[in-house]
């Protein structure tokens, strides 16, 4: 038991002074019934780091990696190269194995880095303010429309058909459980303009996405006139963080709320999680915002520091009337999104962008010459959604088959909504002319 | 004899340099950084990329006009700019964090190793099942660990932290009223005065009306509040307690509270945060809890991360269990693992997905990995000895503080500021106890004790640091006592003064601003 | 002119059938240094007991209650710019709204300058 120093002699001693007999007299308040005296039944006994290893290794191995072959998989989360700096930072244990800064005057480094941060998020999002990151995408999106029903005081959210399905239903099921009404729109590959039409006077917010689950990108700045002529908020979401450094960003669009997923700079694809949500608005609702916020402020010598602030927002101290029920948030993923970020820079991270975008036009050239393929996505940055003449279950299956991970099939996305043979793609940074070639090769023998 | 008489001097001389100015804004190892913006620019970069072919866009015009302009640092000045910034932190790894319902212990590095297996850390969440059994399989193992420990027939894994888990049962308390066809009229949500504030919060967040209930002299909830507030039953939707409760003590009339809630048509939601202190010992299922999140960064060890990501998987009994979120995993009859991802078939009545994807699979490799090195044999202890160390801390302590309540505490002891001379307050004492290099506790929580000191030692601190901690606070407690006016400006010797909040606070500084002078010259 | 006072620390100043509203000096000293004040829109109207502004301090945000029903008339929205002035001049410079009084015989329920004073003795 190799993470507990306390020995027999310690714990004899330890009890002595507190005068109790064992560790039993600490437990005499449980009902008697419910008092274990074994073990647990079920479960393993202590096992060394050899052994541990050598399940979860073969636990590992049974997984396919993003990293092993041609990979083309997107819809909300991206493989992205990080850089080994990234990882050693978020591992420097005064990073990791902190709390939360509650204490100033010792958590300088994590707030400075939180500070750091919600500047980054603030200029990629071209929004006023930032908060210090929310758990992922989806539940950003989710806490921005019931933040524009607070602001709005109005009952009445909108969804996109573009819109990721998972943050569509994070949102839906937050907004139900409060008494507001989600509107969702037809599922769209090039409908995020409906959303104009659609906003009515008793509108809070209209959610849409760019670039969308289907990898459409919108200028979604006719949106937000309509939102604002009716006294409506334009929430504006995103999925791949990266895009930003080319494609037009919330803010410039007039977005109220700009609400997305931040994974794709610093952090793994890790099956889904962590992630880092990204939560940015304007800065007259700021005191409507949930989550952490950190601001600059001076020490008793004058200096310069950082501490977190306007937190009567929060529910520590507000209770019951908090703007979120948020505590922990996603620290040491913005702070890996951070730390990248600062090796890009903003040169290297339009850069990157560039790069991603032409890699997913390469492979959208490239599968759209095959007979029987269409690329169904008019505009986009670094995926797309093609339709084949076979039943994408089947075409995936076959591409796995081949080595290649070909995609997402729209339909787990989608049931039910006649998507049966298209599949979302997406290439980034990471894909290679050969990968492409690859994916085009064994495509052509499918179908 | 050839003698060299040049040299170093080998012995310290006496003067005398205590407040010495430096001009770089250094002192010594710690040195000064400023904001990142202050040191790059937009220009710099510390990746090299490939330069961008040309290719022609297919954006459609849907073009950033505005570049961030934010500034990137070389590799070196990044890795100095954050070390720098690293030293200005406190951590577990450094020394004792007893940050009471915090749970701050010991973050294994076998953990971190498992987690960056290409096979958990590079699987996307989205790929063909077939290619990730692994993952699904670790989910489930991880699963059948949670609802083992906690004696609960089910478990949603997908909720990312412990007020996400509160949510998580929540809207299934409130999905299970709906079926019940009394969703519109069951909305009072009991809460004690001494709970988590997330707990009120959450309880809002699903439609609930939060009525609040006192607690008792013994810092447990107080029967007859409760009972008064049953008075009238059929407006209730249930009952949301932590226990071991805030103020680090177990229940003692939880079954009997469970009863009172079930005859009255509601459900028991238990805050699990300080599960830690029960682990291996007691099982919730035989509480009459009907829902329970586990903190896996509390209880099972998965780094906290300067504020997240945590990982809050929520235990279900069998009357909530119908209602659990998608997705979850099943393993089939041919011995495939699967992801039910939508409200339909054996889902048909969950209350839907919180979240993108399938939950904190970095935190799950973690946990699983501590589970396994620590056995059932190893929990258990983890229990006892998390709640010896904090009876130890208030055997220690009790004769110089004032110790909130009598008798044995849980994992975590709590002192109010009853023993503190007039004007010296609880954050005074916590702040000096940074000068003595420690983290410090909880202060002003739970609400229900006054300038509340909660001290949560956890179980993987030796013997001899718990002596060097007691000693220490002990020396600043008489000193708090007797009234030492120069605990007000403590800390003296962090890398920060005291920070002035109410500045902060009333004109926000959130982001920063490039100087005037620059921005003109941009223009 | 009259000042009436709440149990929950608001305090009145009537003239004719107009009255100035705002929060106690002991209430601000309770509260501490106050960094916010959130203000209603001229024209709002309320009931006797319902919020309708909230003071933030650093340790705690506090819903502000109407004293008496009514529909403002004029808010101070200089505590917007400067919250530290209901610290200097709670009872002063930093009232809240004013309102045009619906019910003038609800001030019979309040307290006055004696009793309020009695009152916080009290607590």
């Amino acid at each position: 038991m190799r993470y507990l120093p306390l020995t027999p002699e310690d714990r004899a001693s330890m009890l002595a002074t507190i005068g109790a007999k064992s560790a039993d007299d600490f437990y005499t308040d449980v009902p008697k019934a419910a008092r274990l005296k074994a073990k647990i039944a079920g479960l393993p006994d202590h096992q060394g780091e050899l052994a541990v290893e050598r399940h979860m290794t073969k636990l590992a191995a049974k997984n396919r990696s993003a990293s092993s072959g041609p990979f083309f998989v997107g819809a909300g989360a991206y493989k992205h190269h990080v850089p080994a700096t990234v990882d050693m930072i978020i591992q420097r244990s005064e990073f990791l194995t902190t709390y939360t800064p509650y204490q100033p005057e010792i958590a300088q480094g994590t707030l400075q880095t939180l500070f750091e941060f919600q500047t980054q998020v603030a200029a990629l999002t071209a929004m006023d303010v930032a908060n210090a990151s929310m758990y992922d995408g989806s539940t950003s999106c989710a806490e921005a429309a019931v933040m524009a029903a607070r602001v709005t005081k109005r009952k009445k959210v909108i969804l996109s058909g573009g819109l990721h399905p998972h943050y569509a239903a994070a949102t839906r099921l937050l907004c139900e459980a409060q008494g507001l009404t989600v509107v969702q729109l037809l599922v769209a590959i090039d409908g995020e303009g409906e959303l104009a039409k659609s906003v009515d006077g008793e509108t809070a917010c209209v959610i849409g996405q760019s670039p969308n689950v289907f990898g459409t990108v919108t200028d979604l700045s006719g949106v937000a006139k309509s939102a604002h002529d009716k006294g409506a908020l334009l929430v504006s979401v995103f999925t791949e963080a990266v895009s930003l450094g080319l494609v037009t960003p919330p803010g410039e669009m007039g977005a109220d709320i700009a609400a997305g997923e931040g994974q794709s700079i610093g952090n793994g694809l890790n099956f889904g999680g962590p992630y880092v949500g990204l939560f940015a608005c304007k800065e007259k609702l700021v005191r409507q915002m949930p989550g952490r916020l950190c601001g600059e402020t001076v020490d008793a010598d004058g200096n310069r520091g950082f501490v977190l602030t306007l937190s009567t927002r929060e529910q520590h101290i507000r209770r019951d009337k908090a703007t979120s029920n948020i505590c922990t948030n996603s620290g040491l993923c913005a702070l890996a999104f951070t730390s990248h970020m600062t090796l890009l820079g903003g040169k290297g991270l339009k850069q990157l962008a560039e790069l991603n975008h032409e890699a997913a036009c390469e492979l959208a050239d490239t599968l759209g010459a095959l007979k029987g393929v269409e690329v169904l996505t008019p505009r986009f940055f670094n995926e797309f959604a093609i339709r084949t003449p076979v039943d994408a279950e089947a075409v995936l299956a076959m591409l796995d088959e081949a080595g290649v991970v070909g995609g997402v099939r729209a339909s787990r996305l989608f049931p039910g909504d006649h998507m049966g043979d298209v599949i979302l793609v997406a290439a980034t940074e990471c894909t290679t002319t050969e990968d492409i070639a690859a994916y085009a090769a064994a495509l052509k023998e499918i179908i | 004899m050839g003698m060299n008489t040049q040299g170093r001097p080998t012995a310290p001389a006496s003067a005398s340099g205590a407040t010495l100015e430096t001009v770089s804004g250094s002192r010594g190892l710690l040195q000064r950084e400023d904001l990142l913006f202050e040191i790059g620019t937009p220009e710099t970069t510390g990746v090299d990329l490939p330069k961008p072919k040309g290719t022609k866009s297919r954006l459609g015009g849907v073009k950033r006009k505005v570049d961030t302009g934010l500034a990137g640092l070389s590799e070196p000045q990044a890795v100095r700019h954050y070390m720098r910034l690293s030293q200005k932190n406190y951590a577990i790894d450094l020394g004792l964090f007893p940050l009471g319902s915090c749970t701050m212990k010991h973050n294994p590095r076998l953990n971190e190793k498992m987690a960056r297996l290409s096979g958990f850390a590079d699987i996307h969440p989205l790929q063909p099942q077939a290619t990730v059994q692994g993952a699904l399989e670790l989910i489930n193992e991880l699963a059948t660990w949670l609802k083992t420990l906690t004696g609960m027939p089910s478990v949603a894994m997908s909720p990312k932290a412990g007020a996400h888990g509160e949510l998580c049962g929540m809207l299934a308390i409130r999905q299970a009223l709906i079926a019940r066809g009394e969703g519109e009229t069951r909305k009072r949500v009991l809460v004690p005065e001494s709970a988590h504030g997330t707990n009120p919060a959450t309880a809002v967040q699903c439609g609930f009306i939060v009525d609040e209930i006192k607690a008792d002299k013994r810092g447990r909830v107080d029967m007859e509040d409760l009972k008064s507030k049953l008075a009238r039953t059929d407006d209730i939707a249930g009952i949301m307690l932590t226990n071991p409760n805030t103020c680090g003590l177990f229940e003692t009339d939880i079954k009997n509270i469970a009863d009172l809630i079930h005859k009255a048509g509601g459900y028991f939601y238990c805050d699990g945060a300080n599960f830690n202190a029960i682990v291996g010992r007691v099982r919730p299922g035989d509480l009459g809890v009907d829902a329970m999140h586990i903190n896996l960064h509390k209880t099972f060890s998965t780094p906290h991360g300067g504020g997240g990501p945590g990982s809050g998987p929520t235990v279900f009994s069998e009357a909530l269990a119908p209602y659990a979120p998608v997705p979850f995993v099943t393993k089939d009859e041919d011995g495939l693992y699967r992801l039910v991802e939508h409200v339909d078939g054996e889902a048909s009545e969950s209350f839907g997905r919180m979240v993108a994807f399938h939950g904190q699979m970095g935190m799950f490799v973690r946990a699983l990995t501590y589970m396994l090195s620590h056995g059932a044999d190893g929990l258990k202890q983890v229990a006892e000895d998390a709640v010896l160390n904090a009876n130890y801390v208030q055997a220690r302590l009790k004769h110089v503080m004032t110790p909130a309540f009598d008798g044995f505490c849980m994992h975590e002891a709590l002192f109010s500021d009853a023993f503190t001379a007039d004007g010296i307050e609880t954050i005074d004492i916590a702040k000096a106890l940074i000068d003595e290099g420690y983290h410090p506790m909880t202060m002003y929580f739970p609400l229900v004790v006054h300038g509340a000191m909660l001290i949560e030692p956890t179980e993987t601190e030796s013997k001899a640091e718990l002596d060097r901690f007691c000693d220490a606070l002990e020396s600043i407690a008489r000193r708090a006592a007797q009234g030492d006016e120069t605990l007000k400006g403590a800390p003296y010797l962090a890398p920060a003064k005291r920070l002035d909040e109410t500045r902060a606070a009333r004109k926000p500084v959130l982001k920063w601003t490039a100087p005037e002078p620059e921005r003109v010259a941009a223009e | 002119m009259t000042t009436y006072y709440t149990k929950d620390h608001e305090w009145i100043r009537v003239d004719g059938d107009t009255g100035t509203v705002g929060i106690t000096t002991y209430a601000a000293g309770q509260l501490g240094d106050v960094v916010y004040v959130e203000l209603p829109e001229t024209g709002a109207k309320f009931a006797r007991g319902d919020d309708f502004a909230v003071v933030e301090s650093v340790k705690a945000a506090s819903d502000v209650y109407a004293p008496v029903s009514g529909s403002v008339l004029e808010v101070n929205s200089a505590l917007t710019e400067a919250p530290e002035k209901v610290n200097e001049a709670a009872q002063g410079d930093a009232w809240f709204v004013r309102v045009k009084l619906a019910d003038a015989g609800e001030l019979s329920d309040l307290m006055d300058e004696a009793a309020y004073a009695a009152f916080c003795e009290g607590l």
